[in-house]
């Protein structure tokens, strides 16, 4: 019986990855083949998977990827965070608010510090929730919602309208790689965030399976007290986990504020934070996982975009916008039984020194 | 021959003393779990802690493993005070817990949770090689064999088990406290633990084994230590007492062991099930084609390790679970798929749950509220669009009159009920409508003697009236006390249905495992070489 | 034999007013701290906010008018909340029920009062049980979570709203199904027909109009359904343990949906009333925010009927004094936003309260309410 359990359990997962690897596969070659052949003559093909579609699925995925991976951070360990959103904008706010200060300094002096700074404050509202969570024994979804409540109200709060944040972020082609037709431009000549974000789901993936830090976040996570029966501190490792997940969450406004957009408005995360979670939970928890989902919604927002751009459809413009919304809802419709949460997630864990 | 036992007398418990609990009391808000306890267990031998569900014995042991801080009282290892904070500290003095509810991470492997709090990092990754070689060794010197990289939830339980006792040895655990450890095996497995622990106690491990069956104390022990109402009440040597004396120690009066009935006066078949088959919440199959009668005025119990299939059977049959395939019928009608209600209304079934918290009540609502849960829209409870609070505190207090069921009043909530008298009103609720079917899963888990035997004797009443009982138990010793028949559960499948005169422990305890015995009892249409 | 107890009921009532108190002060003392931290003085603008919330007449009819839809969102998240469920998504039901209310107070000229206004409202009430309703169904038979799918919902009814009245333009693109001609370039609906106005309770310049009644009635109706009918017993049950539930033959997945349904209906109600009592139109910046807020006066009023009539008072006194007391001492009115922020942190864990205010636990106390599902339940 185990063995068949394993096998099909196996062969699910295997499956998804496959056909994740044929789509991403097929993409390739349709993105090589509309921009080196004459089917790039076709209005329709080029807004689908032209260059330009392609770079802006690669930004828009960016913030949704860290999103995500914040959200696995914290749900790996048991605390579930609908605060991403909350803690996105308090890093894109601080970031700004770092860089306006910083404008005479060089700049790239003024942009790292401004990471840096959204970067501590995403972690600081992760501590808070972890705060919240685990001390307060607060719920965790009316703890998540403070947090972005918390800070819709501070950034609004505080922002200045004068200021203004002067220059972000320039690509950096990678030498050789961004030569490559098609994949260089997209993949190898990028701002340093979104490569330091691809980088993070490996780092994320390895330290989470790999590493003495991850077997623990995980056994915190499904099972906190069988940790505690072998002397592990299943808050302490709660409270790291939602802080750096926090961080992530930072680094996913700096993105916003820093590399994107390059100034702050009020609001700016507009629900990524939310999709984020829904590619963590398409992505089944995991790294890679999340990075697909998050490309895939990132792909619908390109295609928003490219589609009001190009003017190729009679569709209303609020309709073609509401594509990466309710692309999310599908997404997180189709899943029935084929998600697994963190068993523990969402549960207070609760020893007996504990108060 | 029990001796009463003097707290002083084991003070100096001498050289042989590997661990001593001395006046060990564990106060928790409103009631005293521990009083003033002295234990002390001796180099190499197997001390059985005996008590009945709620005595203690949990938290004696969780305040020697450092999970809980006892109010008063020391620890001695090596004859030597100490103090422990936390598991860890316990595990650095060698004592290693093997939980009654395992503390293994369903989804990770074998080696992941053996290690986990005590990794081994190579270049900054986990060494599951080494580890994973380190397992074989020791699960080949203790005749343990076990697959390191097995996923533990998809091991049966009895080897996850072996993995509980393993993670306990990885961390050259000393002591070991194996806390109810038989309560999920089948009595062969049982034998195989037990030769497990002699072969632990022959290399000079001790070990503390606590349990509530008495037959197992006088098997395995070296001596027995008897707890009641959190009170150390005596010591016995399992040489010279009797099941009688333990009993009456444990429970502090004379018990009766047997359940007292008539034979059965079997009517038609009230409950048909055929070939029934159904899937877990996680998509496998959990049913691959039952079949079974239950007659009125015979209880037909279902033995079987935990986890082939009972509770899906039972939640199929209650309208919980879809079958995927098979028919359900009560009564000669058609119930499979119907909603509960339906099934409740024209079934006249009632449900005694495994488990009361998850499914039998609220522990939110009152005792009152409660005792409606299935009828809260009936008259009179309800009338027109709204409820009448009256009349069900009414029905309340009549039933917790009739049933015994110990609550300050009709309006407390159901949570702060003790586990014994939660169960009564779970019984009191539904034994109390007119039914036909009864089907008890665990109606006596975890709960003090007295409330079992109130529940068992209300379970043959029913029999007794006419009613079709089935009943799932994984305790044995409660299925062939009650039982007028006994089926026997294996891998979603019913491998074997036995009268009760014609079984015995050995047989049921092969089938249970899934191994068929070659004996001429077995009347079993479905068995499982077909598998 | 069942006994009241007068004593002990009239106990349990103070204390459960006590923590949403004391969580208000403790929001308005941290607030005052952030003030003065950021330079600006709380005692002339907590004194600008009394004086704009209930300093004369026009500003007690600012109070109550901001009340009303804070009543009705706040039930929307009080009933979800009492069946585990958790509505963001008030925001989007509230703006379906304003178009939904809008198409029919437009329209059908010449219906008299009183089956134009029932009808108008009835309209914004079915627009917004019809999107509280998808992610309950979403939620039955997918699984998928309804915090996620609201929150979806609320843009995609807010881009919805947007093309309804779109003034067209942009790529040719045709102008939305209720956009007012006469408007322009502006993005609006007509005003909504007279007949289907709700009227003035005391007119201009007070402009509080009987919808203030209506959101009362939906409190009383709410506390009744919930507290007194069989439906109400089944919703909470499937609140506290779906399981249990399910076995005392309720039907779960109903249950989920109608709740949600009801959630959204509120909401819907909200929008209906704030558009045909008050704006007289729709605009797509209308709306939104109160959504939002209904989550803290649902909480701060403990999930009960009656204490959110209360919550909703006391956000209807913050908001509608705000404006004032920016004008007065010159701190920004999104101040009133942290420190609403805050009353949530505090009344959502009643154990900072208890910590700063030094009260002892009572013995099994209710959890304010528990939504924390994880995400793959269904």
């Amino acid at each position: 019986m185990s063995a068949i359990a394993k096998l099909s359990t196996t062969s699910r997962m295997s499956r998804r990855a496959a056909i994740s690897l044929v789509l991403a596969l097929a993409l390739v070659a349709m993105a090589v083949l509309v921009n080196k052949t004459p089917l790039g003559e076709h209005t329709w093909l080029r807004v689908l998977f032209g260059i330009s579609a392609l770079n802006f699925t690669l930004r828009a995925t960016v913030p949704l990827v860290l999103g995500a991976l914040s959200g696995i951070l914290c749900e790996r360990s048991g605390i579930i965070n609908i605060g991403i959103e909350g803690m996105m904008l308090a890093g894109a706010f601080a970031g700004f608010v770092a860089k306006t200060s910083t404008n005479h300094w060089p700049l790239t002096v003024s942009l790292i510090f401004s990471v840096a700074v959204a970067v501590a404050v995403g972690g600081l509202m992760g501590a808070v929730h972890a705060l919240f969570s685990i001390r307060f024994r607060m719920d965790q979804i009316i703890s998540g919602t403070v947090i972005i409540i918390l800070a819709l109200g501070a950034s609004s709060y505080l922002y200045n309208r004068d200021a203004i944040a002067e220059g972000k972020f320039s690509s950096i082609p990678v030498p050789g790689l961004s030569q490559i037709d098609v994949i260089g431009p997209v993949l190898f000549d990028n701002p340093p965030i979104t490569y330091l974000a691809l980088i993070l789901v490996l780092v994320v993936h390895v330290a989470l399976f790999y590493t003495r830090w991850g077997l623990r976040t995980r056994a915190v996570g499904e099972h906190p007290r069988a940790a505690d029966s072998v002397g592990i501190n299943v808050n302490r490792y709660r409270y790291v986990n939602t802080s750096l997940g926090g961080m992530l969450a930072g680094l996913a406004g700096a993105f916003l504020v820093l590399e994107a957009v390059g100034q702050f408005q009020e609001g700016m995360t507009a629900g990524r934070g939310f999709i984020s979670l829904a590619a963590m939970i398409f992505g089944n928890w995991n790294p890679f996982g999340a990075l697909g989902a998050a490309a895939l919604f990132g792909y619908t927002q390109a295609l928003q975009n490219e589609l009001l751009l190009a003017g190729v459809t009679q569709v209303p413009r609020q309709f073609i916008s509401m594509l990466p919304y309710v692309v999310t809802i599908v997404a997180v419709s189709g899943l029935v039984g084929r998600v697994r949460p963190p068993a523990a997630e969402g549960k207070v864990y609760e020893t007996e020194g504990s108060a | 021959m029990s001796r009463p036992h003097d707290a002083s007398d084991r003070q100096d418990g001498g050289s042989q003393a590997k661990l001593e609990a001395r006046k060990i009391t564990k106060l928790f808000p409103g009631v005293v779990a521990n009083k003033e306890i002295n234990l002390t267990l001796n180099r190499g031998e197997i001390l059985a802690l005996l008590g009945e569900n709620g005595a203690g014995k949990s938290t004696l042991m969780n305040v020697i493993y450092g999970l809980y801080q006892p109010t008063e009282g020391e620890i001695l290892v090596d004859g030597r005070p100490v103090e422990m904070h936390s598991p860890r500290d316990a595990i650095e003095l060698g004592i290693g817990m093997v939980h009654q509810h395992f503390q293994l991470v369903p989804v990770m492997s074998v080696v992941d949770n053996i290690m986990l709090g005590t990794e081994s990092v190579r270049g900054g990754l986990l060494d599951r090689e080494s580890v994973g070689a380190q397992i074989s060794e020791l699960a080949e010197r203790y005749n343990m064999p076990v697959d390191p990289d097995a996923i533990i939830e998809d091991l049966p339980v009895g080897f996850q088990q072996r993995v509980e006792i393993l993670k306990a040895l990885y961390r050259n655990a000393d002591v070991l406290i194996l806390d109810e450890p038989t309560s999920v095996l089948t009595p062969q497995e049982i034998d195989g633990l037990f030769d497990v622990m002699e072969l632990l106690r022959s290399q000079g491990k001790s070990i503390i084994f606590i349990t509530h069956k008495l037959k197992e104390v006088l098997r395995i022990a070296d001596r027995i230590a008897v707890l009641r109402r959190g009170e150390m009440v005596g010591e016995a040597d399992p040489a010279t007492v009797s099941q009688e004396e333990l009993a009456a120690m444990m429970v502090g009066r004379k018990v009766t062991l047997e359940v007292e009935k008539q034979p059965a006066a079997t009517g038609e078949v009230l409950l048909q099930i055929s070939d029934l088959q159904a899937l877990t919440d996680l998509g496998e199959p959990a049913l691959r084609g039952v079949s079974l009668d239950v007659r009125g005025g015979e209880i037909v119990g279902v033995a079987g390790v935990q986890g082939n299939g009972q509770t899906e059977l039972v939640e199929v049959i209650t309208g919980l679970r879809h079958a995927a395939a098979g028919a359900v019928r009560m009564n000669g009608i058609d119930m499979t798929n119907a909603p509960p209600r339906r099934i409740t209304e024209e079934g006249a079934i009632c449900h005694v749950p495994e488990d009361r918290h998850l499914y039998g009540m609220v522990d939110a609502y009152s005792v009152a509220d409660n005792l409606v849960l299935g009828s809260y829209y009936q008259r009179p409870f309800s009338t027109g669009l709204t409820m009448d609070p009256q009349a069900i505190a009414q029905h309340a207090e009549e039933l917790v009159q009739r049933f015994d069921v110990r609550t300050p009043s009709v309006r407390t909530l159901g949570a702060s009920l003790s586990g014994g008298n939660q169960q009564k009103m779970v019984v009191a609720r539904e034994f109390s409508r007119p039914i036909r079917l009864l089907i008890a899963a665990q109606p006596t888990r975890g709960i003090d003697v007295g409330s079992i035997e109130f529940i068992h004797s209300q379970i043959v009443a029913k029999r007794d009236e006419g009613i079709a009982v089935l009943l799932v138990s994984y305790e044995l010793d409660e299925i062939m006390a009650l039982s007028d028949r006994i089926a026997v559960m294996f891998h979603g499948r019913i491998s074997a249905v036995l009268p009760r005169n014609q079984a015995n422990r050995a047989a049921i305890g092969l089938l249970m495992a899934g191994v068929h015995p070659n004996t001429q009892q077995t009347v079993a249409a479905d068995t499982i070489e077909n598998d | 034999m069942a006994i009241a107890y007068p004593k002990v009921a009239f106990s349990r009532t103070l204390r459960a007013l006590l923590i949403p108190l004391l969580a208000l002060l403790a929001a308005l003392v941290t607030g005052a701290i952030v003030m003065i931290l950021s330079g600006d003085d709380p005692l002339a603008a907590y004194s600008g906010l009394f004086q704009g919330a209930f300093g004369d007449g026009k500003g007690w009819a600012r109070t109550i008018r901001k009340t009303i839809p804070f009543i009705l969102t706040g039930l929307s998240v009080a009933v979800a909340f009492k069946v585990s469920l958790f509505n963001i998504g008030a925001s989007g039901q509230f703006v379906m029920g304003t178009i939904f209310s809008v198409a029919v107070g437009i329209n059908f000229a010449g219906l008299p009062v009183f089956i134009h206004l029932p009808l108008a409202l009835i309209a914004g009430i079915v627009g917004g049980m019809l999107w509280g309703a998808i992610p309950g169904i979403l939620k039955v038979y997918t699984g998928a979570h309804e915090v996620i799918v609201t929150i979806m919902l609320n843009y995609v009814a807010a881009l919805f709203g947007g093309w309804t009245v779109y003034a067209g333009g942009t790529q040719g693109q045709t102008p939305g199904p209720l956009w007012d001609e006469t408007a322009g370039a502006i993005s609006e609906t007509p005003d909504v027909l007279a007949s289907a106005q709700i009227p003035w309770l005391f007119g201009p310049p007070y402009r509080v109009h009987y919808g203030v009644f209506i959101a009362v009635a939906a409190a009383l109706f709410v506390w009744w359904l919930i507290f007194k009918t069989p439906l109400g017993f089944e919703m909470r049950t499937v609140g506290h343990n779906m399981k249990a539930a399910a076995y005392a033959g309720i039907r779960v997945n109903f249950t989920i949906i109608l709740t949600m349904a009801i959630a959204g209906g509120l909401a819907g109600l909200a929008g209906a009333i704030e558009t045909l009592g008050l704006n007289h139109k729709f605009a797509p910046e209308f709306g939104g925010a109160v959504g939002f807020d209904g989550i803290t006066v649902a909480l701060l009023g403990q999930t009960h009927p009656l204490g959110v009539m209360l919550a909703a008072f006391m956000f209807g006194a913050l908001d509608g004094g705000a404006s004032k007391m920016q004008f007065e001492s010159g701190v920004p009115a999104d101040i009133i936003q942290i420190i609403q922020a805050l009353v949530l942190a505090f009344v959502a864990a009643p154990l900072i309260i208890r910590m700063i205010f030094r009260l002892r636990q009572q013995p099994l106390e209710e959890a304010a309410s528990t939504v924390s599902t994880s995400w793959g339940g269904s």
